[in-house]
């Protein structure tokens, strides 16, 4: 009887099992690689931060990847007076609008915004990046596989090269680029891991302090159920 | 030192002369007997009011940097938004408060789940304890209109057209509807002016009332006394100074034991916010990662998990009837749905008050309904399809049912004898 009834009371699970989606093929973590992250950031400075904005990061943030004001100044500054202004550009939104169909948005958190079940932002980032391929029927000539008919042109199109889809849904290189196909890979998992770092620059430290408050909340929880016990004897 | 208790017990004395002091730390702590056997179930309660200081005192230090502002700023991001954003980053410890505050709703509606899921199971809301039921489900519904205007400050894209679909429900009333909205919203679409009031309700407005409802809420409970798992009352059985032989003084009994309740709650809740902030995408959305754009219609709109299985009743009615649109019957469900639960301590008329004693139908009922309850809310965060529909309507009805049939089925229900005093 009760075997009976756990049966029928599972049985609608059965039907709720969702359908799989396409997955993305997971981003390298890289959270911890400092070198990584600053090559990352050296990407995005230059490539990235030209159209879109990174508008609540400010430069001597970038101190959390040990660089220090000198090399943030020298190596990554190129939109900022003082070291303590916001990642902005010079792009007038109207102007950008007009030349890309939509603003380009904001990219600080863009890793936090990009997740699904397919796979966390930075997965969908990785695959977006290295998803770029020629369509003569699009505007900027490029299109995209994870983001269908993009606003955007493939600006690491002198790394990667140039891919073509072919009658499989499949892409090949046709034009080499700077990079070797596994460079190229490489580069856009450090790139990755910095728009991830960006989203929210105080993850590390979070997840570093959770391990002390938890040994904390252990070592009271001891003394609390000690507590208990002792007040608790004499009810019965 | 005698002469320094003296002259503390001089001021206590001067102190009740004028205020309450002792009597009240006699009346709700210190000689309040609650029974002896509370179990797992009975933390929820002070872990709720846990919760709510927790929200107020967080809510407070986010309100000093929080903007509630739909303008754009330099960079073409609401100001809202960058305000979030700024708290994330500049605030000292603005991260810690925003993620607390922020798992805290979602921490809120765990706890007030279990705590009502307590109350059906041991009959906290039979007789004579109707009242505290009743106030208790009216703090429940405000909480999820806290929540709901809350979830539109961050404003972004699932805050924007979460209220854009929840405020648009009420356009579908008949003869008031769309002016009722445009009223709502202070403007055609959810903007600048919907912020505001969204704002001026969640920090000042409902917390204010919810205070108040809570204080009612205890109030009413320490008249009557807690109920337990036996769900018999200890106060039938007195000793000769008139304490009942089953309870134990609130303070220092519970409190100690609420201790280590809220140690573990602590835990539990640290562990989401230093290690799993938005969880999963159910505490914080991605989508909310992106600033709110009324110009596009994000693909998937789902409400935050609490609301899902509400949400999943709305949906599931989808016929017109007298010459009314579905949309508007669905609103119906979806308050008879919220609503209904109020009622509980009349349609409950089992001889017995705990589930410990109630017999098999009334135990398979409310199996069912859990199981009604968790699918709709899974099918609530789910795009519907045919099938879907169909699941969440049966649903839809075994919950009703549980509620509706329940005058019928637990006066028939073969019951066990409540025993003369708790049992361990």
């Amino acid at each position: 009887m009760k075997n009976l009834l756990c049966v029928l009371l599972l049985a609608p699970l059965l039907a709720l099992a969702s359908e799989s989606d396409q997955h993305f093929e997971p981003a390298p973590d890289k959270s911890g690689d400092v070198a990584a992250l600053q090559h990352g950031a050296k990407l995005f400075v230059n490539y990235c931060l030209n159209c879109h904005s990174a508008s609540f990061m400010r430069y001597n943030r970038l101190r959390d990847l040990e660089l220090s004001d000198q090399q943030i100044r020298d190596n990554l500054m190129f939109t900022a007076e003082k070291i303590g202004e916001p990642m902005t550009i010079a792009m007038r939104r109207n102007d950008a609008k007009q030349w890309f169909g939509v603003p380009p948005p904001d990219l600080t958190v863009i890793a936090r915004a990009r997740g699904s079940e397919a796979g966390s932002g930075a997965d969908w980032l990785y695959a977006y990046m290295r998803g770029f391929y020629r369509d003569d029927t699009r505007p900027s000539g490029w299109n995209n596989t994870v983001f269908p008919n993009v606003g955007m042109a493939h600006v690491l199109w002198d790394l990667q090269g140039e891919q073509v889809m072919g009658e499989d849904r499949k892409l090949t290189l046709a034009v080499p680029g700077k990079m070797k196909p596994d460079e190229y890979a490489a580069a856009v998992a450090d790139l990755v891991a910095y728009l991830q770092y960006m989203g929210e620059p105080a993850a590390p430290l979070r997840r570093f302090l959770g391990i002390f408050v938890l040994i904390f909340l252990a070592g009271f929880l001891v003394l609390a159920y000690a507590l208990k016990r002792e007040f608790w004897k004499d009810v019965h | 030192m005698s002469a320094l208790n003296a002259k503390m017990r001089g001021l206590l004395e001067w102190v009740d002369a004028r205020l309450p002091v002792s009597s009240f730390w006699n009346g709700h702590l210190a000689g309040y007997y609650a029974p002896k056997n509370f179990n797992f179930w009975y933390f929820f309660g002070s872990l709720a009011l846990l919760v709510l200081v927790i929200q107020i005192g967080t809510g407070i230090v986010l309100t000093m940097h929080y903007k509630p502002d739909a303008s754009l700023n330099a960079s073409g991001v609401p100001v809202a938004f960058a305000s979030v954003e700024y708290i994330m980053r500049d605030v000292p410890w603005g991260w810690l408060l925003r993620y607390m505050h922020s798992t805290g709703a979602s921490a809120f509606f765990i706890v007030v789940y279990l705590h009502m899921f307590r109350g059906l199971i041991y009959g906290s809301h039979r007789n004579p304890r109707e009242l505290i039921w009743v106030v208790g489900m009216v703090i429940f519904l405000l909480l999820m209109a806290e929540a709901f205007f809350g979830y539109l400050l961050p404003w972004g894209q699932m805050s924007f057209w979460g209220a854009q679909v929840i405020v648009n429900m009420f356009s579908a009333i008949p003869l008031i509807g769309p002016d009722l909205s445009l009223w709502l919203r202070g403007d055609f679409v959810v903007g600048d002016a919907t912020l505001n009031r969204f704002f001026a309700f969640h920090v000042i407005a409902l917390p204010l009332i919810l205070l108040g409802l809570v204080a009612v809420h205890v109030i009413a409970l320490h008249e009557v006394g807690s109920n337990n798992p036996d769900g018999i009352e200890i106060k039938k059985k007195k000793d000769e100074k008139g304490i009942p032989l089953d309870g134990i003084p609130f303070h220092p009994y519970y409190t100690v034991k609420d201790i280590v309740g809220v140690v573990v709650f602590a835990m539990v809740f640290a562990i989401v916010i230093f290690f799993w902030p938005e969880g999963g995408g159910y505490f914080l959305e991605s989508n909310n990662f992106v600033p709110a754009n009324p110009f596009q219609t994000p693909t998937h709109i789902a409400p935050v998990w609490y609301f899902t299985p509400y949400y999943s009743v709305l949906r599931s009615i989808t016929y017109p009837l007298f010459g009314i649109e579905a949309k508007f019957w669905g609103i119906v469900g979806m308050g008879a749905a919220t609503v209904i639960i109020l009622f509980l301590p009349w349609l409950d008329r089992s001889p017995v008050k705990s589930i410990r004693y109630k017999g098999p139908i009334f135990k398979a009922a409310v199996a069912i309904f859990i199981v009604a309850f968790l699918t709709l809310g899974y099918l609530g965060m789910q795009p519907p399809t045919p099938v879907r529909i169909v699941i969440a309507q049966i649903c839809a009805l075994l919950y009703f049912a549980f509620f509706l049939f329940m005058p019928i089925y637990s006066r028939l229900d073969r019951c066990k004898a409540e025993p003369e005093r708790v049992t361990r």
